[in-house]
């Protein structure tokens, strides 16, 4: 777990808690409306689609693709330094919705718009586990 | 059919000034929003007990809980409106909206609007990175480490990819600026540079070079907002509110509805129907510039050229000094300055300017209407201002 102190790790709320403990377990789940179907992200009290409150943590394919991208030179703070270049991407997920992820396991230089990608976790905590998006294996 | 803001004609700005910007060391973001303040009563020619209406935004380094308070304290004014913008951007023309209802609905008659920050002094580059990367959401984009700059580089990079727009199109943006700044004596970079400079630039979030991002400055701006009965008593020509609008699709860039088409468009459709006016009428544009590719999007969405054109646009030279619609006259925030969330303000001030003939070297000339937007969060809230002299009333 070395190489991640001082970086920013999320703060779960009772409403993220699940979310955030999945992640602890390598295991990645995002909402889903039990009325209308619909996926979304980040998680909510209510569907943004149709309003139910029958919002539902379900498991994710944690398959996407890279919608677009951009690697940093210059890191936001020093936690970070060691890290650059890093791409940070938002990915859309096999299920629909986006999310803002760091690309990793590949140079820099090769990643594209489209990319398949799918979910890798990385543990930066005894308590926080960041999913990641890597090359898809195929 | 969406109600018509009817706030039409019924608020000008009778007071206008900045401070000089730039690196300040010798003062502080609350001095400097005084001293903004002052500058721009003087300029109205009235003195602070006739103010009876207060907005401020707030500082990051020097914030106050109560901010706009805490300056109406300072100064030993006790108005009855009395408000801080939170953030920048957009906010600064919703705040405006705002003082103008204010004033049209009686509450208040004189709205002094006056904002201030220290980036380029108060803080450490360190501290100004990672104050303005916050604006990211805590739990699902900050913990990655990306930068206002990496957030804004995703946006340009769907911008390229969906529309081909090149880097050399985004650096011209930057050319833009430079070559108002050069004919402004108080822009903070006046140097000229090229479209090459720009791209050999360090990279910063590809693709977005240094010189795509705009400066980080100490400076304050403010005006004084009265109403269109009052505004004749004041020693200056009005300059009066025709147009407002405001838009909002996301806050964080991972919620966006669209990566390459903004809320400009409604901010744009609001404050052009309210105005009554077309692009065509629009005589000189100020267009909130933090990166280099927002301004691509913005012209597009405004209106201002087709959607996916808006490189094509600025390389062709239509909004160099003598183009068709002349962009960014006193720099903007990539060559003149940017403290954060004052940014939009020195928009408004060179637009008073210009309309007033005060543009010196760098004066459009009749410039009879002038149009500012101004977007806050990451291409998220957005507002424009449509601006005229007496005779488009």
């Amino acid at each position: 777990m070395s190489g991640h102190a001082g970086k920013f790790l999320p703060r779960s709320h009772p409403g993220t808690q699940a979310y955030w403990d999945a992640c602890r377990r390598h295991e990645f789940i995002i909402q889903q409306c039990g009325d209308c179907g619909t996926h979304q992200f980040y998680p909510r009290i209510f569907c943004t689609s149709c309003a139910s409150s029958a919002v539902a943590w379900v498991p994710a394919s944690g398959h996407g693709k890279v919608l677009t991208w951009t690697v940093l030179q210059r890191a936001v703070s020093s936690a970070y330094a060691a890290d650059t270049p890093y791409i940070i991407a938002l990915i859309e997920l096999r299920e629909g919705p986006v999310l803002m992820s760091k690309v990793c396991g590949c140079e820099a230089g090769s990643v594209y718009t489209g990319m398949p990608v799918e979910v890798s976790f990385e543990d930066w905590s005894d308590e926080i586990s960041m999913p990641v998006f890597v090359v898809a294996s195929g | 059919m969406e109600q018509v803001n009817t706030l039409r004609g019924k608020t000008a700005i009778v007071g206008s000034a900045d401070t000089q910007v730039g690196k300040l060391p010798h003062t502080s973001a609350t001095e400097l929003c005084v001293e903004a303040a002052m500058l721009a009563l003087e300029d109205a020619g009235i003195g602070k007990d006739q103010v009876d209406g207060l907005v401020t935004c707030q500082s990051m380094t020097e914030p106050h809980m109560y901010h706009a308070e805490a300056m109406a304290e300072y100064m030993q004014v006790f108005p009855r409106y009395c408000v801080t913008a939170n953030a920048g951007g957009g906010t600064t023309f919703s705040a405006l909206q705002n003082a103008a209802s204010a004033i049209a609905t009686g509450v208040c008659n004189t709205v002094l609007v006056s904002m201030a920050d220290c980036l380029r002094t108060g803080l450490t580059r360190d501290q100004a990175m990672a104050m303005q990367s916050s604006t990211g959401h805590p739990q699902f984009e900050i913990p990655y480490g990306p930068t206002v700059p990496a957030y804004y580089a995703l946006i340009a990079r769907a911008h390229m990819e969906r529309y081909g727009t090149t880097p050399e199109q985004m650096a011209a943006v930057a050319v833009n600026g430079r070559n108002y700044a050069a004919l402004n004596p108080c822009a903070q970079m006046r140097e000229p540079i090229s479209i090459e400079d720009v791209l050999a630039s360090r990279m910063i979030a590809d693709p977005l070079h240094l010189l795509d991002c705009s400066l980080v400055s100490d400076g304050g701006a403010a005006v004084v907002l009265t109403s269109a009965e009052r505004a004749g008593d004041f020693p200056k020509d009005p300059v009066y509110v025709l147009g407002f609008g405001e838009g909002h699709g996301h806050e964080h860039i991972s919620q966006a509805r669209s990566l390459t088409t903004s809320a400009a468009v409604e901010s744009g459709r609001r404050a052009f129907r309210m105005a009554g006016m077309g692009t065509g009428e629009i005589d000189v544009a100020q267009i909130y510039d933090c990166f280099t590719p927002v301004v691509l999007i913005e012209l597009e969405d405004l209106g201002f050229c087709a959607k996916g054109e808006g490189g094509a646009f600025v390389a062709s030279g239509q909004t160099a000094i003598n183009g068709p619609l002349p962009m960014n006259t006193n720099g903007g925030l990539l060559s003149h300055c940017h403290p954060g969330n004052p940014g939009s303000m020195f928009g408004l001030t060179e637009a008073v300017a210009q309309l007033r003939g005060e543009g010196g070297q760098r004066q459009v000339s009749d410039a009879e209407t002038a149009l500012v937007h101004g977007q806050g969060g990451i291409m998220s809230s957005h507002a424009t201002v449509i601006l005229g002299k007496e005779q488009v009333l």
